[in-house]
């Protein structure tokens, strides 16, 4: 994909309950080769964005289970068709949650290990930094990033997180300051401390922390999370050569 | 369908059992020309409650400043309103959800987020900050955990659905909230300057329009039975009064409902709080000086058979009343399907000046508004001075209060004190961040925000020490008012505003009254002094058990404003050989300190008053100081007094982008820790005032305290300047922010040194005893 303009469109999906649609198109406004535009979750396209990011929040209130209503929401399909052409699609906390629901990642998160939600500045080690979210990345690289959530505990069955591992499908982990996956900086238990993972094509990425909160100098969250938007803007232009 | 309520007697016992005097029965039957319906007195009972009419508390209120050249709106409305520049404004509200949490902690604690937060965007206003102030018993009681961990979850709950960041608060144990703990919700929201809107009902023929909800049985007389009485043994009984929070339909009720004030489509809006339909319907009619016809069998309900009167008093959540014009009404509808809510017409505005409720055709309540709104009877309590209050000071001579021996082990226990400890454990339950506005986290003296597009920002914070309070009301509140400043200072911010929530025992008993009376004209002379008007508050009465009332507890929010917020400066050492100064008079005291209460067991004596004209002076020097960049950190000493003030800035170094490292190594690895080498000057305990002994107390000068005080750092380069700025303000250089250990002199002799790693880990050492 090489957007005409040389800017590339983003689509914030905005599900009633979504609560960081507005933080991610604030931060998507700070980098100038990227324009945000909110997509409605009654619409039934896309509009024709070049990446979409599926915003945290409360999507329905997470009633029931997060994420289980909003997988049936009319703008689903069009993601999950969106996705099915190699577009890129980054889902966020509530994001993730939904990309679990609907099938376009494995797993599942569950409550964290704690009972208790929990906002803090956690330390994300770059597992594979050959996909188009982190190929601004090194292997092993730290990148301190918030997370706040109930359920982030990620979860999946031995085989398939076997799998996982040997196709490089954990793209990020919890660890501590000096880059060790300890239990202690694993903020809800997820198995083996993953905290981001990609589908097996690597066009669709899953984080429990929030990137769209670490973007400015001057703010309480650093800028940390520049490097996962500027990865997608240099791969949606066809910047970046990345090889998974 | 004929219903109850035609054979429910309106007589004098009906209404006792609703809450209502006879002499307010008498007034009620005078007004209504012979007995009332039903529904016409369970409406006057809430109304005339103490929770919705102030009829204890207005003539009291009136000694408040509430008028100032940035003061848009002031109390009355939903929520008052702060000119903060640009064009911009923000709404700010606390509201005491007391009662409710002491019964059903989670949803008392979620709903009364739910409440404040509806009161802000009712304004016009996009909220972007809420705070809580909580107290609750000592936490070696199992219950008080629990009501600690219902609370601070449902606030967690309902706040991080929504989206608007918790950034600041705080919270105190102390045995008087055993029985009646104390949960006060604040929020601000930001708004065009030209944008506010105002709850009042305008347009002969305007339909009147619920959205929201469907109304349900949860929350009948909850501004009655549970807001305006003491608590008994029935208090289990009393759950089915606490109304049940959804976060999901008040997020969309939020966008929806800025969308609607937004683009004009709505006359005005009204939240449904305390005593539902009833309050809100005629505080509109009121306000607007029309009449307002409600047909209670056209609102929507979750439960089929409820009565009219229940209808009209219910205190189910999420609701909203607007006056709509006929024309605008297809693009309301619009408005409110996108959001999947309800939206029903359920009367119109009227010519009558009455509040007219229709059941079925019929008339079964017909009350002159206005009357309803504002002429509940006054009650004035004859105040009588409590007879536990003394005149002066204790003697530390005295045998009771011998020197801790090691002072080093006193500060670790001060640390790690409840009331002083680290309360990471809470405020990580919250989210601080979103709306991507924060830019510092909570932990320090005050929330700061920025104003997107502007170089403009806010800060908030909340204060009040109960028991300096109870000590003196009138010196405790006014310090209550001069320490939010003062924390709003150390962040480089103007205070400019003031909420309050006014938490006390039985207004109807003597000695309460005369706490209220002078805690009023404390905060009033406090606000005078320090510019800050109040524009916006609540009274909270009958926070009592047993008999046992609370201690007076009169919080204080505060807003604070920067022209330019890249100032802002947060409480910890930040360079090795960095400068750290004492500002503030000489002079420490043990009445009503926590070192009193930790290393004593005890609650006495009397608390310093506050120089407020010296308050003045050295904040206006002290944001001088931080708009010249000329400080590296600001903190305010407040409980366990300067020992612990300059531990919590050591503690604060160890901190990288906004986390604390996990593993206090590992802050010592990354070469983190700042500590400092302190030497104290005898003279800080020679202040006039002192009481005889104090001048050989070390332990005096580390853990005593007194309002005023401020350490700051700054570079030695700095410092020259720094004191000239300083010419009008008592400053001492105290030490020089060194190493890694925190360590303490007094004319030369070592009074204590202590690894920053250890006062960290006392002072984050709470949960793991509670666990």
């Amino acid at each position: 994909m090489s957007p005409a303009s040389g800017r590339v469109r983003f689509g914030v999906v905005v599900f009633p309950g979504s609560n960081c649609d507005t933080d991610a198109h604030h931060a998507i406004s700070t980098f100038p080769d990227a324009t945000a535009q909110y997509l409605w979750h009654k619409d039934t396209d896309l509009a024709g964005v070049d990446a979409v990011i599926l915003p945290g929040g409360f999507s329905y209130g997470d009633y029931l289970r997060c994420g289980a209503i909003a997988r049936f929401s009319p703008i689903m399909q069009a993601v999950r068709d969106f996705a099915a052409d190699g577009g890129l699609v980054i889902g966020i906390c509530n994001g993730f949650q939904i990309l679990v629901e609907s099938g376009l990642l494995p797993g599942g998160l569950l409550r964290n290990m704690g009972l208790k939600f929990v906002c803090r500045y956690v330390n994300l080690r770059v597992e594979n930094p050959a996909t188009p979210f982190t190929h601004t990345c090194r292997e092993g690289d730290l990148l301190r990033i918030i997370v706040k959530h109930n359920e982030g505990n990620y979860a999946v069955d031995p085989t398939t997180l076997a799998q996982m591992k040997a196709r490089g499908q954990i793209v990020l982990r919890y660890a501590d300051a000096h880059g060790k996956l300890t239990p202690a900086a694993n903020p809800n238990g997820s198995v083996e401390n993953i905290a981001g993972i990609c589908n097996e094509t690597f066009n669709v990425f899953g984080m429990m922390p929030h990137p769209e909160n670490s973007v400015e100098a001057h703010m309480a969250g650093g800028t940390d999370g520049r490097t996962i938007f500027q990865a997608m803007i240099d791969s949606a232009l066809g910047r970046a050569e990345v090889k998974a | 369908m004929t219903s109850d309520y035609v054979s429910r007697r309106a007589d004098v016992d009906a209404a006792v059992k609703l809450g209502l005097t006879a002499d307010e029965y008498a007034h009620i039957c005078e007004i209504q020309g012979g007995e009332p319906t039903y529904v016409e007195l369970a409406v006057y009972s809430l109304m005339w409650s103490e929770h919705c009419s102030y009829k204890h508390s207005k003539p009291v209120l009136s000694r408040f400043p509430t008028s100032g050249p940035r003061v848009l709106q002031g109390p009355g409305e939903n929520a008052g309103v702060v000119d903060v520049g640009d064009g911009w404004a923000v709404a700010m509200k606390v509201e005491s959800h007391n009662h409710p949490s002491a019964v059903e902690p989670f949803q008392g604690a979620a709903t009364g987020v739910g409440g404040i937060v509806r009161d802000i965007f009712t304004m016009g206003a996009r909220p972007i900050v809420s705070c809580d102030s909580l107290r609750f018993g000592e936490l070696d009681e199992p219950r008080q955990r629990y009501l600690l961990d219902g609370v601070v979850g449902g606030i967690a709950h309902y706040g991080n659905c929504l989206g608007i960041p918790t950034v600041c608060g705080e919270v105190y144990f102390e045995p008087s909230y055993e029985g009646n703990c104390l949960v006060n919700a604040m929020a601000a929201g930001l708004l065009r300057a030209d944008g506010i809107v105002r709850a009042k009902a305008a347009g002969i023929g305007n339909h009147v329009v619920l959205i929201g909800n469907k109304t349900g049985r949860d929350g009948i007389g909850g501004a009655s039975v549970l807001a305006s009485q003491e608590f008994d043994e029935t208090l289990e009984e009393k759950r089915p009064s606490v109304q049940v929070g959804d976060p999901f339909t008040e997020k969309k009720l939020i966008e929806a409902c800025l969308e609607l004030l937004h683009g004009r489509l709505v006359v005005s809006m009204q939240d449904l709080g305390a005593a539902g339909l009833t309050s809100s319907s005629s505080e509109m009619a009121s306000k607007g000086m029309v009449g307002l016809d409600i047909h209670a069998d056209r609102v929507p309900l979750r439960e089929a058979d409820m009565e009219p009167w229940e209808i009209m008093i219910s205190e189910s959540q999420e609701r909203m009343l607007s006056i709509v014009a006929p024309a605008k009404l297809a693009a309301v509808r619009e408005v409110c399907e996108r959001w999947d809510l309800d939206c029903t017409v359920i009367g119109e505005v009227t010519d009558t000046k009455m509040l007219r409720i229709w059941w079925h055709g019929e008339v079964v309540g017909d009350i002159p508004a206005r009357r309803l709104a504002d002429e509940a009877p006054i009650v004035r309590t004859p105040s009588v001075k409590p007879a536990y209050l003394v005149d002066d000071p204790v003697a530390v001579t005295d045998a009771g209060y011998p020197p801790a021996a090691d002072l080093g082990a006193a500060l670790a226990e001060l640390l790690a004190a409840p009331n002083v400890a680290d309360k990471r454990w809470a405020w990580e339950q919250y989210d601080y961040i979103v709306q991507a506005n924060t830019m510092q986290i909570p932990g320090g003296d005050a929330a700061v925000l920025r104003i997107k597009g502007t170089p403009r920002g806010i800060a908030f914070t909340n204060d009040c020490n109960g028991r300096q309070c109870y000590l003196d009301p009138y010196r405790g509140a006014k310090a209550a008012v001069a320490e939010a400043a003062r924390n709003l200072s150390c962040a480089g911010a103007l205070p400019v505003a003031v909420t309050d929530c006014l938490n006390f025992g039985n207004p109807e008993k003597g000695d309460i009254f005369w706490q209220f009376e002078q805690a009023v004209e404390g905060m009033a002379q406090a606000c005078e002094a320090l510019d800050t008007p109040v524009v916006s508050g609540n009274v909270s009465f009958y926070n009592e058990s047993f008999g046992k009332a609370i201690y007076p507890t009169p919080m204080v929010g505060m807003l604070g404003l920067y022209d330019d917020v890249s100032v802002h400066i947060d409480h910890s050492f930040k360079d090795e050989g960095d400068v750290v100064l004492l500002l503030g008079p000489d002079g420490a005291w043990i009445d009503g300190s926590e070192y009193q209460k930790v290393h004593y067991g005890r609650v006495e004596g009397r608390i310093p008053d506050v120089d407020l004209e010296a308050e003045r002076r050295l904040q206006a020097a002290l944001r001088a100081a931080i708009g010249r960049r000329l400080l590296k950190s600001a903190h305010d000493c407040a409980e366990g007094g300067l020992a612990v003030a300059l531990a919590e800035c050591a503690i604060g170094s160890g901190v990288n982008g906004g986390t604390r490292y996990a593993d206090p190594e590992a802050a010592g690895a990354a070469g983190r820790w700042r500590g400092a080498d302190i030497g104290l000057p005898e003279a800080l305990l020679a202040a006039p005032g002192q009481p005889p002994g104090a001048a050989g107390r070390p332990d005096l000068a580390l853990f005593g305290e007194a309002p005023t005080r401020v350490v700051v750092t700054c570079a030695a380069d700095d410092v020259g300047t720094l004191e000239t700025l300083l010419a009008d303000v008592p400053h001492r250089r105290i030490g020089v922010v060194t190493g890694e250990d925190l360590r303490c002199t007094m004319a030369g002799n070592e009074l204590f040194s202590v690894p920053v790693s250890a006062l960290c880990a006392a002072y984050e050492s709470l949960p793991d005893r509670l666990a």
